[in-house]
């Protein structure tokens, strides 16, 4: 039997490596999450008070949606690149460009979500005699509720990858295996450094959309999700 | 009884119900930025205390916007509006809107909230405590045919439309307003529901005395609800302001005529009881189509058409008490009209 190549661009040794190796995966699978989950809770605090805030007032909410469309266009190197003479390289590079990331589907989907609200319900709360305010965090926000916990979803998706990319400003997550394997390809374990880090994205990826259907379903009040009277 | 819209009704109060407040509209007028025309152009009128007055006319005569700057979901242009003593457009509109019931065609109940959370809407921002306010829903539940059993603890969409609509009504009655605002509330609903709910809100209003502006486009329901009708041109002109019986009898002019349509007779019926008949002979009375005399003669009428015979029988409680033909419901009719047609 011919032995194989141990060239570092095959698996060859996975267990082993797993073996030896599963404390720094873990730990850079757990900065991974709490890199995300930081971010997306900066950008959903953010993002729902913008669409709170523009939801009915047509140029404010056409100029935050555009900023939050361009914002998301960046490449994810060059902004971090960019913030670098600004904030330094570490963690703060990495929340800010994640919370800019993670803007856009939480306002377009708060905004959509507060505008669907019916007509007839929103005059309803006005003849009721409610302030904006109560309108707002009595009615419209728990109404539009399922649509912005859609675009936090989108938006923690969109970001767990991303964030990979925080390797480069010496960031933290996953994507410093990443990159090293990449970096080191030839070498022996290079490509298993890549292959499991990139795994473990992908796998966290799927654990937080799991965790989003069932925050979605626990959290959607249940008259909106009772079906109607036949 | 205070005339004061903005008094919190004491707790002792909450027992029984407030009667309505008389409300003055004086030249209120609306004109839309932008818009050329006025919407509204000075429309002026006294609402009676405890009556229900029906603004009927057709779609974009101004109906509902006059209605709407009662409670100042549209702000008035000019003019001057007065609920009780008190100028509306003083006050803060929404202490106002707290105290003016609301109910609107598409209901608009909150999906997110039971049946019961809806109805506690205004006592709640009222701050009302919480037993005082399920006592109070209960009741409300109760009176508009609802068992708080089976339907405080369901949700809007769990709910047929006219049982909504119910929830609509009881809502706007939760902290006992002196003043309702109405529009089209039962318009969405089907004819059979339509009535019954018609015939069910009569009865409550003659137990409650509310103040109550009520909109449609339907002269019918206009003539069976109203106290008063006032029969809108465009601009929300009045035409015709009268008691259903005398905009019947003497439309003001070819406008409300055509409005009431060609069966002013057949809707004039409909206003009359039996009992307010000659009736013939109970030994003439056949034994077979019978009506109460408390029944309107539009009804008697439809079933004296429908048995072929010459005359019905009155019965009430089993006893024939009398018979009534076609002349004698003609008679009726014509007494009826004059008697409140002439001033």
């Amino acid at each position: 039997m011919e032995a194989q190549p141990l060239d570092g661009t095959t698996l060859h040794g996975l267990d082993a490596y797993l073996l030896r190796r599963w404390d720094r995966i873990l730990e850079q699978a757990a900065e991974h999450l709490v890199v995300v989950a930081l971010s997306v809770g900066i950008a959903a605090a953010i993002g729902i008070a913008i669409g709170a805030l523009v939801w009915n007032r047509p140029f404010p909410r056409s100029v935050s949606l555009g900023v939050a469309g361009v914002l998301i266009t960046i490449p994810s190197l060059a902004l971090l690149g960019l913030l670098i003479p600004v904030l330094g390289i570490g963690w703060t590079p990495t929340v800010v460009s994640l919370v800019l990331y993670a803007l856009l589907p939480i306002v377009r989907n708060t905004v959509v979500g507060l505008r669907e609200v019916p007509a007839a319900v929103m005059e309803s709360a006005l003849g009721m005699g409610y302030t904006r305010t109560q309108t707002l965090l009595r009615v419209q926000l728990p109404m539009a509720w399922p649509v912005i916990i859609t675009g936090i979803r989108v938006s923690t998706q969109l970001i767990v990858g991303i964030a990979t990319v925080a390797a480069y400003v010496s960031g933290p997550g996953l994507g410093n295996d990443i990159f090293q394997g990449l970096a080191s390809l030839g070498s022996i374990n290079a490509l298993n450094r890549t292959f499991v880090a990139t795994v473990c994205v992908v796998v966290l990826a799927l654990l937080l959309d799991a965790l989003f259907i069932l925050i979605r379903r626990s959290t959607t009040p249940r008259g909106i999700r009772v079906r109607p009277a036949a | 009884m205070s005339d004061r819209l903005l008094e919190s009704a004491p707790d002792e109060e909450a027992a029984g119900s407030r009667t309505g407040l008389g409300i003055r509209l004086t030249d209120v007028s609306k004109t839309y930025p932008g818009g050329s025309a006025p919407a509204v152009d000075g429309f002026t009128m006294d609402i009676p205390a405890g009556e229900l007055v029906v603004f009927v006319g057709p779609s974009g005569c101004g109906k509902t916007t006059t209605m709407k700057m009662i409670n100042r979901i549209i702000e008035p242009t000019s003019g001057s509006i007065t609920i009780g003593d008190e100028d509306v457009l003083t006050l803060d509109p929404v202490r106002l809107r707290r105290r003016v019931g609301y109910v609107i065609q598409q209901i608009g109940l909150f999906p997110h909230m039971t049946i019961a959370q809806n109805v506690g809407v205004v006592p709640q921002l009222l701050g009302w405590s919480a037993a005082r306010t399920a006592e109070r829903v209960d009741e409300l539940l109760r009176t508009v045919a609802l068992d708080p059993g089976v339907f405080a603890h369901r949700y809007p969409r769990q709910l047929s439309g006219g049982q909504q609509q119910r929830v609509g009504v009881a809502r706007a009655l939760a902290a006992d307003p002196p003043v309702m605002l109405m529009d089209e509330p039962f318009g969405a609903t089907d004819p059979i529901t339509r009535e019954r709910l018609q015939d069910e809100f009569l009865e409550l209003q003659r137990r409650l005395r509310k103040t109550i502006v009520f909109v449609t486009h339907d002269f019918a329901e206009a003539v069976r609800l109203g106290d008063r009708i006032a029969v809108l041109g465009d601009r929300s002109r009045i035409v015709q302001y009268d008691t259903p019986r005398r905009v019947l009898a003497a439309p003001a002019d070819d406008y409300v005529a055509s409005f009431i349509g060609s069966t002013a007779a057949l809707t004039g019926l409909g206003l009359v009881r039996v009992a307010d008949a000659e009736l013939g002979p109970a030994s003439e009375a056949p034994d077979t189509a019978g009506v109460h005399p408390d029944t309107d003669l539009r009804t008697a009428l439809d079933l004296l058409v429908s048995s072929c015979g010459e005359r019905i029988a009155v019965r009430d409680g089993g006893r024939v008490v009398g018979s009534l033909g076609l002349a004698a419901i003609a008679a009726a009719l014509a007494a009826h009209t004059s008697s409140n047609g002439g001033a």
